[in-house]
């Protein structure tokens, strides 16, 4: 049976305003991946390590982080603040030899859906192939 | 402040790899100002150690806490509450309260989860430059304010060494020569004349090398 990871996206909510606007129905027909679950947060400013790292600890095979373009944040920083923070995470695994891709960052146009489905897309592919996290079972 | 950077995660996690109960125990001294050992820190680092055992095929508890200072019997007291609840600490204070843990708790398996590595200020928002070097017989006041000992890569008192250009450092290109800069400010200042007198030969057992230094004030003792 072939690997179905567990994508955990966390979003600013402008961001996902769009997305989360669909029901679950339509996210599947536009191509949102049934393994993918949407954390809607206030704005990028607010998703810190923690938020990632949590999702990993609670199961997570990949966590695709997205907040909108870096100049255009409605809170000015706060798109940059999660870049940041996802970079610091990404360090992070590669210091315990943990692939860093598995946390992706995405700067994307506001209520722009059909990108963020194609993040979401590009990250479940990614992690696929690298298969389950090794924080599962021990690691591999 | 003293400034700190966290060690790598994988470090961390081989010092503790026999214990299944650690205290990540922060500062709220310099580290937290620094964004190396306070509360923000002591979460993401008690989250990647449990994440770092959980590659191993194993379960870390963690208590997640700072204390006021490190450096302070009174704070360290604050421990105490935690007896019997942890296996080892693993401490985001600097150097010195890593060790005054182990001084103060001689039953504690104490570990350091970040390098002490400077004194030194917050040049910009996430930048920190060093800018003393605690060498106990401090010169600033014949150099302008600015300090030779901490901020010339050669720890020169009669420089600059020579080998500068357009007011940089030899070692560090992209460190300004801090003795362009003490001319330049003597300068300013109208003080230039300073610079005529000859440094001798310094003294450095003020500096640690004459082994641990310690301070008394007589008039705070009890």
């Amino acid at each position: 049976m072939s690997f179905v990871p567990d994508i955990q996206v966390i979003c600013c909510h402008y961001t996902s305003q769009q997305i989360l606007a669909e029901s679950k129905e339509e996210l599947r027909r536009d191509g949102l991946p049934e393994n993918v679950t949407i954390n809607r947060f206030a704005c990028g400013g607010k998703i810190r390590e923690t938020a990632i790292l949590k999702a990993f600890e609670e199961g997570a095979d990949g966590v695709c982080v997205v907040a909108c373009e870096p100049d255009k944040c409605h809170n000015v920083m706060g798109s940059r603040r999660a870049a940041k923070r996802v970079e610091a995470v990404r360090r992070a695994l590669a210091e315990m030899e943990v692939e860093p891709d598995r946390v992706m960052m995405f700067q994307l146009e506001r209520g722009f859906h059909p990108d963020f489905v194609r993040a979401a897309e590009e990250m479940n592919d990614r992690v696929a192939g690298f298969g389950p996290s090794p924080f599962k079972e021990g690691g591999r | 402040m003293i400034v700190a950077e966290r060690k790598p995660v994988n470090e961390i996690v081989e010092m503790i790899k026999d214990a299944d109960r650690v205290l990540v125990l922060g500062c709220r001294g310099c580290v937290s100002v620094c964004s190396a050992g306070g509360q923000r820190e002591v979460e993401i680092l008690a989250s990647l150690l449990r994440l770092g055992r959980m590659k191993e095929g194993g379960r870390l508890e963690t208590i997640e806490a700072t204390l006021v200072r490190q450096c302070d019997r009174e704070y360290i007291d604050e421990m105490d509450k935690w007896d019997g609840e942890y296996d080892a600490v693993v401490s985001m204070a600097c150097g010195v309260g890593v060790n005054f843990i182990a001084n103060l708790r001689p039953g504690v398996r104490v570990y350091p989860a970040v390098n002490t590595t400077f004194y030194g200020g917050s040049a910009e928002q996430g930048v920190w430059s060093e800018q003393c070097a605690g060498c106990g017989n401090c010169v600033l006041h014949l150099t302008g304010g600015l300090c030779p000992v901490a901020r010339c890569a050669k720890s020169l008192f009669n420089g600059p060494c020579g080998g500068s250009q357009n007011g940089r450092c030899e070692i560090h290109k992209d460190v300004p020569c801090i003795w362009q800069q003490i001319h330049d400010k003597l300068e300013n200042l109208g003080r230039d004349d300073d610079l005529d007198a000859i440094a001798p030969i310094r003294d450095w057992r003020t500096a640690g090398h004459g082994g641990p230094r310690k301070a008394v004030r007589e008039d705070l003792t009890v």
